[in-house]
């Protein structure tokens, strides 16, 4: 669905009378697929929203090339204009319109009747369940419900695919899960949804797939769980008694599905393993024969944060 | 066809945003009207008239380009307050005509315009102003043209700078001397001969000769042509430079 090959971009900048180059995207391979929901992860400054805006068309790229739903976007970005919706990261609403203006406008822009339009914007309204608000002004909105329009004006024509450049960003808990359901709703329709992020749980738990950009580059590309897998095991925390630790560890050392074991300094043991599902019936196993009893144990899967971290040595959490 | 309809669709929703905004209708009308009513009854002795009505033919025209000028120039402010919220993104990423996207905004500063000039004139008829209505069509084809100018370059400005900051210095520095040096507001008639020369320069200053030829009745006046020449010209490249901003802003 879309396909980058080395895409590019630099801005000049003037500081005072210095003119500064930044590489704010360097070279970007994706491959994104027929209606899934591909992820960019990254950090603020990391060029998402750079990457974005090119493939948006609203900025020419210095390099490289792409094609989006089939168009070229260098030769025919206004076919690619047409395919797609893009929902910018600073929103998109007009503080005097209303919902149904703002929507019934934006179809109109792509060359839709007003009365197809007007029907549109009753169906978006009814969709993101705004038909309550729908005349009342853009600025009498809580973010969550603004945020909605500005969604529903990004798929008003119907894409293949459309862009939201980081749809949660500055949304309270609630309405970030709700709006996660929003998203999953329109891949449910058979679109391809193309989102930002710099939050972790939401790149885990939304996404089919992910690039994880820093710096202008993509550093790892994958569906969340095997990036995980890639970089290491599993961890297994096991709570014993002090008194019991040495014992334990003497027991589950060597055992071949443990790759490491640690012991922690209150009590209990730190096992490094390939797959926590079938080592930890392994691990009860043991301890039970040797007549140990144990006070808890715990499954830590390593977290995108832990991938980030591999990859670029640096958290994405601090940064 | 797409262009125009295009164009159509944006001057209505900002035309509809106008009117929705009550503070802006009053201070559009409200203010030339103040200008008429308390500044022309100076004009009558300052300028050596020999009738208010006289006064009025060379006052009313000058207000009228002033008008166009400055309710131009301004245009760009609003435009920033959209490049902020993110409509002009939002719009570009649509098909619709670039071009569309200016001229829609320009057509309606150039509507507005036309309001302002039509209360003013009638207005002015009150005071004995007498203009022939073919004079005074030609004469607001010439505003419409310096409006449509002034607004264009606005906008065109304002996307190539994006801060209220930034754009109102540029305005003002820019608007300040074309001001004083068209004779606007007094004809330069009694100006010294170097500053006549240099507003020689300043397109307005023959858009203003031209505006009150017009009013004057003096349709054969070569300032009428000259007037609606320079300013069709400049509005023709102030469109043409304002639109290519559009299709390129970054952000
Ligand atoms: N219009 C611009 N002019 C200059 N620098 C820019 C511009 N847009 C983005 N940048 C710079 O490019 C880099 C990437 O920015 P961006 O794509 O917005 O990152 P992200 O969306 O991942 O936070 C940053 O260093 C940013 O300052
Ligand atoms: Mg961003």
């Amino acid at each position: 669905m879309i396909e980058t090959r080395g895409l590019r971009k630099s801005f000049r900048s003037r500081a005072g009378r210095e003119t500064k180059t930044v590489d704010a995207v360097r070279g970007v391979d994706l491959d994104v697929a027929k209606g899934e929901i591909f992820g960019f992860l990254g950090p603020n400054g990391a060029g998402k929203t750079t990457t974005l805006r090119m493939l948006a068309t609203l900025i020419e790229p210095d390099g490289g090339e792409a094609t989006i739903a089939g168009a070229d976007l260098r030769k025919d970005p206004a076919e690619v204009r047409r395919r797609i919706g893009y929902v910018p990261q600073g929103g998109s609403t007009w503080d005097e319109s209303t919902a149904r203006e703002e929507l019934v406008l934006h179809a109109r822009m792509y060359g839709i009747s007003k009365a197809d339009a007007q029907r549109r914007a009753a169906r978006a309204l009814d969709a993101f369940q705004l038909t309550e608000y729908a005349d009342r002004k853009c600025k009498t909105y809580s973010g969550g419900q603004r945020r909605r329009v500005e969604i529903a004006l990004g798929i008003i024509h119907e894409p293949k695919i459309v862009f939201l450049d980081e749809p949660t960003t500055g949304l309270d808990p609630q309405s970030r899960a709700h709006m996660w359901d929003e998203i999953r709703r329109l891949r449910a329709d058979g679109m391809t949804v193309f989102i930002t992020t710099h939050y972790l749980d939401e790149a885990d738990a939304l996404c089919d797939r992910i690039a994880i950009m820093d710096n202008g580059e993509v550093v790892a590309e994958g569906t969340p769980t095997a990036l995980k897998r890639e970089i290491s095991g599993d961890v297994v925390l096991v709570g014993l008694d002090l008194a019991a630790t040495p014992q334990a560890a003497q027991t589950l050392d060597g055992e071949p599905y443990v790759n490491k074991l640690e012991t922690v300094d209150e009590g209990g043991l730190r096992l490094y393993v390939d797959e926590g599902a079938t080592a930890i019936p392994q691990v009860l196993r043991r301890l039970d024969h040797a007549g140990l009893e144990l006070r808890s144990i715990e499954l830590h899967r390593p977290s995108l944060d832990d991938v980030f971290l591999t990859k670029t040595g640096r958290s994405l959490r601090e940064s | 066809m797409k262009f125009a309809r295009d164009t159509w669709l944006i001057f209505q929703r900002q035309t509809q945003l106008l009117l929705r905004n009550p503070v802006w209708v009053f201070v559009g009308v409200f203010q030339p009207v103040m200008y008429l009513l308390l500044f022309a009854p100076l004009l009558k002795p300052a300028l050596n008239a020999p009738t208010q009505a006289a006064a009025y033919k060379i006052f009313v025209p000058g207000l009228l380009v002033l008008l166009a000028i400055f309710g131009g120039l301004f245009q760009g402010f609003g435009l920033i307050a959209e490049l902020r919220a993110g409509v002009i993104e939002r719009s570009r990423v649509t098909p619709i005509s670039r071009l569309a996207l200016l001229l829609g905004r320009s057509l309606r500063d150039v509507v507005s315009l036309m309001v302002q000039a039509v209360i003013i004139t009638l207005l002015a008829l009150l005071f004995d102003l007498r203009v022939f209505i073919g004079d005074l069509l030609l004469a607001y084809l010439m505003l419409a043209l310096i409006a449509l100018m002034t607004s264009a370059v606005s906008y065109g400005v304002a996307l190539k700078v994006k801060s209220e900051d930034a754009l109102a210095p540029l305005m003002n520095t820019v608007a300040q001397p074309v001001l004083l040096l068209s004779g606007i507001l007094l004809p330069l008639t009694f100006a010294p001969g170097w500053l006549q020369g240099i507003a020689n320069w300043n397109p307005f200053s023959w858009a203003v000769d031209g505006t009150r030829a017009l009013f004057a009745g003096d349709l054969g006046s070569d300032k009428v042509w000259q007037g609606l020449s320079i300013t069709a010209v400049l509005a023709a490249l102030g469109v043409y430079w304002a639109a290519r901003q559009f299709a390129r802003s970054v952000r």
